[in-house]
């Protein structure tokens, strides 16, 4: 529940701050990015992956886009070089990725506009390796190889 | 190393310097002179008072008399609105007032961007549109000079480099902004020396007619 | 410490780390935001840096106050950091390096022996150029001039990182007294990167190693040789104030109501329209902020001769030394000039007046 609370912890800060709320900055023009991918990923199945690290955004203004784009169903977790915390919006297929260090500072924050996030997808590679990696397994439980059974 | 950082520097160091220097030397020297050689004295008895008719005059002759306007309204409307224009753009622009201030330490109440924006916009229409009529009119271009093209001009590049500074049309910004800088120190530079000296000088010609014309007690 | 170039690629000694696809993943996805390259290349940035290989980085420090170094080491994300830096073999380094006096010069030149037209030189500081004082900066006895010089020989490109490397920085500022110049100034038969700033956004500095690392070559630059993916635009065009400027609303005072409101900071002295620097996106501390979102004009940093650019307070439009002074004496000089020009003038009409000999039509009619 708390992990949309953990993807935009910096953010909190400044929206602190923030005197009056606000009715500029760039939050709407990434809004209006997102709806043109989700378009071309509804119709040509094309993939789209934003970066929210590189936007000029003032203060407040991914509170205001991650408020927009709400909370989905999924929450997911992937270890690997650090916690990186994927958590489907309310729109689906609009995925927020927050990549995170090992001491748990953000690396970069991704938008991705597609199916699964590839993070979440195990990678080609590995699965090339998936038979042999299950094989051997099988293997040291039962001291035999699988194919000759 | 020659970049558009060095030329913008320049733009707002020496040159603005020397720019200034020239217009106050050039500008001075000139009005001194003409209030100096001043007319020759009038022994006839004056019949009325000066003052009160010579800013009557400053007043009358700013605003066109209908004759003048029927006969040339094209001079009149696009003469106004881009002299208008050019002063707000001038006078009431953020950076503008900010520079005077930082000048001479005075200031004043700014106008929005968007405004400046666009009385600059419409000034630069203007400006087009007198330099046609210019072209066109056959009397006009007749009596057009080659000071009359310089100015022009000047005065065009000016509003149109700060145009497109405040757009950031040109890229890198620094050479945008110098370009401007340096063109409106031309427009200093050439002030005291051209026909745009009759920005210091209208009014007092204007109150000096109609101080004629009432110590004659005649109607101003 | 000079290590020959590796023969393991990046991804394979990532691998022996213990680094798995999906964390390699991760570290591309970074490195690209890291570049400002758009997150649709991190497919792209994979393949490349699975393939890369180590490059031999010699870092020189010359007129400098170690605040580039220390963007760098304290750079955000220190995990990430600490992978870009593992990615190079920093063979030299003033600071960082362990070795001291022979022992570190002699690591410098075995890297440069070793890497003969490989390795990278990262440069920090303003150098005094051949005609100055050789004196004025030395390391090892050697003048900071023979020491760039030296190095740059055999290099594959040139980084100057931070103002003072790239631009002359404030040890130029007037009068100069150790004839400080530039990288650029001296250096020009080599590949020089710019990555000026003082200090530079870390991230930046790590995002073109990233870039060379990843692309083998140069990132693309803009007309001061920096790179354009950080430099390409003006700190005023990614403002997110800058609806304020369009809008004319401006603080006028550090206090008053329209700084409070974070309205624009131009009037303040906001050297933002005129500084091309990636703060806006990248931030600093960790992203948490950058000057202007503290409430603080930018003072132009990564800008050549900013020190000398006019006061940090005043607006862009001020002229830098224009003032009423220089105005009213100018306008005095030209009133005595027009005073003398009219008193001649006067002067000429009364002696024509006082000379002028009466002409009888008599007279004229006898000339004709």
């Amino acid at each position: 529940m708390s992990d949309l609370d953990r993807i935009i912890p910096e953010t909190r800060a400044a929206k602190n701050c923030a005197r009056s709320p606000r009715d500029f900055g760039n939050a709407l023009p990434v809004l209006n990015e997102i709806r043109h991918a989700l378009e071309r990923l509804v119709e040509t199945g094309e993939e789209t992956r934003i970066d929210l690290s590189g936007m000029p955004f003032g203060p407040g203004d991914l509170d205001r886009l991650t408020a927009w784009l709400g909370k989905g169903e999924v929450t997911a977790t992937v270890e690997a070089l650090g916690p990186t915390q994927i958590q489907e919006t309310a729109i689906p297929g609009v995925w927020l990725v927050d990549y995170r260090s090992g001491e748990g500072q953000r690396l970069t924050l991704h938008l991705e506009i597609a199916p699964v996030p590839e993070l979440l997808r195990p990678q080609p590679r590995d699965l090339a390796e998936a038979l042999t990696l299950l094989d051997a397994r099988l293997e040291e439980d039962q001291g035999t190889p699988p194919e000759s059974s | 190393m020659n970049s558009a950082m060095d030329f913008l520097l320049w733009t707002k160091g020496p040159m603005f310097d020397i720019a200034m220097v020239i217009f106050a030397v050039g500008l001075l020297a000139r009005l001194v002179e003409i209030f100096m050689l001043g007319r020759a004295t009038n022994y006839a008895e004056p019949r009325a008072t000066e003052w009160l008719p010579g800013f009557r005059t400053v007043l009358t002759r700013s605003v066109p008399d209908p004759g003048t306007f029927q006969r040339a309204p094209f001079n009149v409307l696009v003469g106004w609105i881009w002299h208008i224009g050019f002063l707000v753009a001038l006078l009431l622009f953020v950076p503008h007032v900010e520079l005077v201030k930082g000048v001479l330490g005075i200031s004043w109440p700014a106008l929005p961007n968007p405004v400046v924006d666009v009385f600059t916009a419409v000034t630069l229409f203007s400006l087009v549109a007198t330099l046609v009529h210019r072209l066109t009119h056959p009397v006009k271009r007749h009596i057009s000079t080659v000071e009359d093209y310089l100015v022009w001009t000047v005065v065009f590049l000016v509003v149109l480099t700060g145009y497109l500074a405040y757009h950031r049309l040109v890229n890198p910004y620094p050479l945008a902004l110098g370009m401007h800088i340096l063109c409106a120190e031309i427009f200093l530079i050439i002030l005291p020396f051209t026909k745009l000296t009759h920005i210091f000088t209208t009014f007092i010609a204007r109150w000096y007619n109609g101080a004629a014309f009432g110590r004659k007690g005649v109607q101003s | 410490m000079a290590t020959p170039i590796p023969e393991k690629t990046l991804g394979e000694r990532l691998r022996d780390h213990g680094l798995s696809r999906r964390g390699f993943l991760k570290l591309c996805a970074a490195t690209a935001s890291m570049m400002a390259l758009p997150a649709s290349m991190v497919p792209r940035i994979a393949a490349a840096l699975e393939q890369a290989r180590r490059p031999s980085v010699i870092w020189l420090s010359f007129q400098e106050c170690t605040g580039c170094t220390e963007s760098l080491t304290r750079s955000h994300a220190p995990t990430l950091e600490d992978l870009i830096l593992k990615m190079v073999s920093l063979d030299y380094h003033h600071t960082l390096q362990a070795a001291a006096g022979e022992a570190a010069e002699e690591a410098r030149l075995q890297a440069m022996e070793a890497n003969a037209g490989e390795y990278l030189v990262i440069v920090d500081g303003s150098i005094p150029g051949p005609d100055a004082n050789p004196g004025f900066s030395t390391v090892a006895g050697q003048s900071n001039y023979d020491i760039l010089m030296e190095t740059v020989e055999h290099a594959a490109a040139v980084i100057a990182v931070g103002t003072c490397a790239a631009f002359g920085g404030l040890p130029q500022a007037r009068p100069n007294p150790t004839g400080a110049m530039s990288v650029m100034d001296l250096v020009k038969d080599k590949p020089v990167i710019n990555v000026s700033g003082c200090p530079p956004v870390p991230m930046v500095i790590t995002g073109v190693l990233a870039h060379y690392l990843t692309f083998g070559r140069l990132p693309d630059l803009d007309a001061y040789g920096r790179p354009m993916a950080f430099f390409g635009q003006s700190i005023h065009d990614r403002c997110y104030r800058r609806p304020f400027y369009d809008k004319g609303l401006f603080a006028e005072s550090f206090d008053d109501q329209g700084a409070k409101e974070g309205w624009c900071l131009y009037r303040l002295g906001c050297k933002g329209p005129t500084t091309y620097n990636a703060c806006a996106t990248m931030k600093w501390n960790g992203g948490t902020s950058w000057p202007i979102e503290s409430g603080h004009p930018c003072l132009g940093c990564s800008e050549p001769s900013f020190w000398d650019g006019g006061g940090f307070y005043e607006p862009v439009s001020v002229p830098l030394t224009a003032n009423a002074g220089t105005l009213l004496t100018a306008g005095a000089v030209g009133a005595v000039v027009g005073g003398g020009s009219a008193a001649l003038a006067k002067h000429g009409v009364k002696k024509a007046d006082a000379e002028r000999q009466p002409v009888t039509i008599d007279e004229l009619e006898q000339t004709q």
